[in-house]
């Protein structure tokens, strides 16, 4: 029996018919045939005979012309499906990144800007860490100091909005850092990346100046919310509007397809800082979600870890019984910050007696900060100050509108 | 018309909708609902997606020429799966097991390893952009000797509720796809397959009844010409019309390349602006539009105007290639003047273009880009009839014709869908599967087995009310009265106006053994299954429409009537009989059996005439 590559001609004799179609690959003990009418089945290894191997299929070298009187945006990629072709031959999808493939694939977009794109990264964003954090705000501290209108970061979504509060933490920006991503894969007609990349582009030539996440507003294809890094959260698994702020309002919208933005009053304008980079971050960190009876093991032992932020129940609680043994960790020099499953609202510890004992042992309330948020936050904060008490100052201030002083936004 | 002469071969697509209790690829109902129940909507585009080749399929290129909006109505027996907002469930096996059991009953292959994939449609009739589908088996066989190729099992579209609306109740819903092989001969041969198809998967008991639940599509091509596929014949009767009528365009469309090609005509292939000719025209298209534009076909003259189907030219194909730009239509100088276009007009526009009686200008007019676009097809269109017949697909009309969908879809429109897992089909499902009795098997049987006589057998037979025949024969009511009442009585009550929707079998079985055992008669069902229909309790209407009566009560009954009138009796003797089975029945208002009246009805008579 021939080794077969993906892409060989066979013949599979099956049913009392002779097939022709193209060998895939072989899963679960079978030979995956696409047949020439398009539909893959899969059969018998043995019930398929080599016929040819194909010369490999060229693509054709399509350029796109860029208009240089438009802005200049750059991309950068981290592996996110924004641009991906189905390959009609083995039906597999793959993700494909260069200016020329965005281009193709969303056409709108050259009328936008022109851009230059680079890709760091082709991961999943589960895949990602703090010190791909770091290169990525290196990434784009170095667009921004090249003269960039805006810049353009390609993310996964599971994890955009740790990315995205990353950078707002460690670079300072005086143009739009936008993050964008798909819900649903790029390859089908329905996909959300089209409207998703042209709000975004859009959002990143706009009077923004900090760094947002550009995402569907809505199930239907009429507008993007533009949210802030820090206040914002993926709330559903698969919809278009998974991403939502949450404690405030949306710094503006891009309409679709009119691609008209309005932007709040709230929004950081363009050239409202200089560009700065700090990416120092101290990984030595956790965050933990308490549930009723959690057992005190499961916090880190004495001088383990430098931070430690807490997912409380309410207000901002964990059980009577944690106290001492909190206690034990702020007295090794371990910070603790406190902040809500709620995820709405604001943490309280001054109401009830657990929360006046864990401000007695040196706890940090976290305000509104998001609990994702917080614990970015301390690593950035416990990176780049090592004094105990302007570390806790920093933590108890606003630095890229994490927390606010003022709950305005209710459910 | 000698079919075997013009080399006619046809196949059929069945399309049938199944029964299952949810939907293929998600855990709603399969439930068609009413558009004004819809609880919410929202709005989408959808775009082509670009192929390795960097091609996009012909089909889904010819439904991007215009940009559309499309709008869909959700309801709270809908979920985020048909909102292409989660990806999809695991394969339904309900569907699955009925779909391999369709597939053996056709003699077929299944598939070892099922793989679903992902079909690209983007009418909008798909709010993810593609038809979920997999291939299941494959060879089977016809009893005409033929073949059928694949059996798919598919997921239903959406509903179009008006334009670019479509409603979601019916996306997901499964269905069977039956292609069989070019193997038919004459329009009759491929009306009689068709029904066969549809009889054996009626026979599982297990697909949608009614309008719409099954759709033919069916594949048409003579010698010369060029396979056609034309979508959605909803109605068996016209499956013949439809093989008639194209084989009969095509072979007009033939005599007309022949005729192109003896001429030695041909396309030019660049529009001309003639906006400016028609400055001061009193036709209000064309003052209307911002741009007109003519397509010169030289030597086309007469032959666009010719009729190739009743109603329908050549001029009017070329009208449906340019509607998908979004134009109402075209003209065309073999039609003109009229549509307040003048003579005089009509000759400029000739001198313009330095045309000649023998040539056919076509205008398109529009705004500037889609009276381009509009233009090219016609352009398109008019090179096609250059050659003949082109591969298309189609849409029934009412009446039989055929209209112009677009172009046949490749296999460059299927690739997998990566978030279902494939399917094995080992042989311990396939040996399992036991194969329904066939509907004409189970007519046969009725009539042998039941005693009912042929028609009615197969009526029952075909019935969409069978289970309840079949239970009521199980539960030991006369084959005959079950048959009858559903068959007629249902029937007749249905058009008084009740809704027998609303009868439950329990009822209705109920009431039959209530006149089996002489409780009610036999006259008293409609107007009992009536009440029943409008939600009286069966006792209650039995007792409301057919009060019991006693066969004391009712011989007293009918002593006291035959003695007030023993005159008459007397006078007529037997012949009394059908005057007084009137009076009788109106005063036991249906209560009581005729057959028993009539029995003592004609006693009394003896004894009073003997007396």
């Amino acid at each position: 029996m021939e080794q077969l590559e993906t892409g060989d001609r066979v013949e599979c004799t099956y049913g009392g018919s002779r097939l022709n179609g193209t060998y895939i690959t072989d899963r679960d003990g079978k030979a995956v045939i696409k047949l020439d009418s398009g539909y893959n089945i899969g059969v018998g290894r043995t019930t398929c005979r080599f016929l040819e191997r194909p010369p490999p299929v060229k693509r054709p070298e399509l350029s796109t012309v860029q208009d240089e009187s438009l802005p200049s945006l750059s991309i950068i990629s981290t592996g996110g499906t924004i641009a991906s072709r189905i390959d009609y031959r083995t039906g597999a999808v793959t993700s494909q990144f260069d200016a020329d493939d965005i281009l193709r694939a969303i056409p709108g977009l050259s009328g936008i800007a022109r851009y230059q794109t680079r890709q760091l990264y082709t991961i999943l964003s589960e895949n990602m860490t703090p010190a791909i954090w770091q290169e990525l705000a290196t990434a784009v501290h170095k667009e921004i100091n090249n003269g960039a209108t805006g810049v353009i970061v390609t993310h996964g979504t599971d994890t955009m909005s740790f990315s995205s509060a990353a950078v707002s933490f460690m670079v300072d920006t005086p143009v739009p850092v936008i993050f964008v991503g798909s819900q649903r894969s790029a390859d089908r007609p329905s996909s959300d990346n089209t409207m998703n990349a042209l709000c975004s582009a859009t959002a990143a030539v706009s009077p923004l100046g900090e760094v947002a996440v550009v995402m569907h507003a809505t199930t239907s294809d009429d507008r993007c919310a533009i949210h802030r890094a820090t206040r914002v959260r993926k709330m559903h698994t698969s919809r278009r509007d998974a991403f939502q702020s949450i404690g405030i309002p949306p710094l503006g919208f891009v309409d679709y397809p009119s691609l008209n933005v309005d932007l709040s009053p709230e929004a950081v304008r363009r050239g409202s800082s200089e560009p700065a980079i700090r990416p120092s971050l101290d990984e030595s960190c956790r965050l933990l979600y308490f549930y009723p009876g959690m057992p005190p093991s499961t916090l880190p032992g004495p001088g383990d870890v430098h931070g430690l932020v807490l997912a409380g129940t309410g207000l901002g609680h964990v059980s009577t019984g944690w106290i001492p043994h909190l206690k034990l960790l702020a007295d090794e020099g371990t910070v603790i910050m406190m902040t809500s499953q709620c995820l709405n609202g604001r943490v309280c510890d001054r109401v009830y007696d657990t929360g006046r004992d864990l401000l007695k042992i040196g706890v940090i309330e976290g305000a509104d900060t998001l609990p994702e948020v917080a614990l970015v936050k301390m690593m950035w904060v416990l990176g780049n100050e090592k004094d105990p008490e302007k570390q806790r100052l920093l933590l108890s201030t606003s630095l890229k509108g994490e927390c606010m002083g003022r709950s305005l936004h209710g459910l | 018309m000698d079919y075997e002469k013009i080399g006619l071969l046809a196949g059929i697509e069945i399309h049938q909708q199944l029964d299952t209790k949810e939907k293929l690829f998600c855990r709603c109902p399969t439930l068609l609902r009413k558009t004004e129940e819809h609880s919410g909507e929202y709005h989408r585009y959808l775009r082509a997606t670009e192929s390795e080749m960097g091609e996009i399929d012909d089909a889904a290129r010819e439904e991007m020429k215009s940009e559309r909006k499309f709008t869909y109505y959700t309801y709270d027996s809908t979920c985020l799966v048909e909102n292409d907002e989660e990806p999809p469930a695991p394969l339904n096996q309900e569907a699955l097991v009925l779909s391999l059991t369709i597939a053996k009953m056709f003699g077929m292959t299944p598939i070892e390893q099922v793989n679903t994939m992902r079909k690209l449609v983007i009418d909008g009739s798909n709010t993810s952009g593609f038809q979920r589908t997999a291939l299941i088996a494959i060879n089977g066989t016809l009893p005409n000797g033929g073949k059928i190729e694949t059996l798919c099992l598919e997921e239903e579209a959406a509903q179009r509720v008006e334009g670019e609306t479509f409603s979601l109740d019916r996306l997901g819903i499964p269905l069977v796809e039956i292609t069989t092989s070019p193997c038919m001969h004459t329009p009759e041969e491929v009306r009689e397959m068709a029904g066969y198809l549809g009889m054996v998967l009626r026979s599982t008991g297990k697909v949608k009844r009614g309008l719409g639940t099954i759709r033919q599509d069916v594949n048409i091509s003579i010698k010369g010409g060029a396979r056609i596929e034309v979508k959605g014949v909803q109605e068996l009767d016209l499956v013949a019309d439809v093989v008639k009528r194209e084989a009969e365009r095509q072979q007009n469309l033939i005599m007309i390349r022949d005729k192109l090609v003896s001429r030695r005509a041909s396309v030019q292939p660049d529009p001309v602006d003639v906006t400016g000719l028609f400055a001061g025209t009193g036709s209000a298209i064309l003052k209307k539009a911002k741009k007109i534009l003519a397509v010169r076909l030289d030597g086309f003259s007469g032959l666009v105007g010719y009729e190739i189907q009743p109603g329908r030219r050549l001029g009017t194909e070329m009208s449906d290639y340019a509607k998908k730009c979004g134009v109402g239509g075209i003209f065309h100088t073999d039609e003109l003047p009229a549509y307040g276009i003048t003579t005089e007009e009509v000759n400029a526009l000739h001198r313009s273009l330095g045309t000649t009686e023998n040539d056919c200008i076509v205008l398109v007019a529009a705004t500037p880009k889609q009276a381009q676009c509009a233009a090219l097809q016609v352009v398109k269109r008019a090179r096609l009839a250059l050659d003949g017949v082109p591969e298309e697909t189609r849409k029934m009309l009412p009446e039989g014709n055929t209209a112009y969908m677009r172009p046949l879809p490749g296999a460059a429109r299927m690739y997998p869908e990566t978030d279902v897992l494939p399917v094995i089909v080992g042989e311990s499902v396939w040996d399992i599967i036991a194969l329904p009795e066939l509907l004409t098997a189970r007519a046969r049987r009725f009539s042998t087995e039941l005693g009912l006589d042929d028609g009615m057998a197969r009526q029952i037979a075909f019935s969409e009310r069978l289970p309840l025949f079949e239970r009521s024969v199980s539960e030991g009511i006369n084959p005959t009265l079950a048959a009858r009442t559903i068959l007629g009585t249902l029937k007749e009550i249905q058009r008084d106006g009740a809704d027998v929707s609303m009868i439950p079998d329990d009822r209705f079985i109920e009431v039959l053994h209530e006149v089996e055992s002489g409780k009610a008669a036999k006259e008293a069902i409609p107007e009992i299954l009536k009440m029943i229909a409008k939600g009286t309790g069966t006792q209650e209407a039995i007792k409301k429409c057919a009060p019991s009566v006693s066969r004391e009560q009712l011989h007293a009954i009918i002593t006291k009537i035959v003695d007030e009138r023993a005159a008459f009796v007397k006078q007529k003797g037997n012949a009394a009989l059908a005057p007084l089975m009137g009076v009788v029945m109106a005063e036991v208002r249906g209560s009581s059996d005729g057959k028993v009246v009539s029995e003592l009805l004609r006693k009394e008579i003896e004894r009073v005439c003997n007396s």
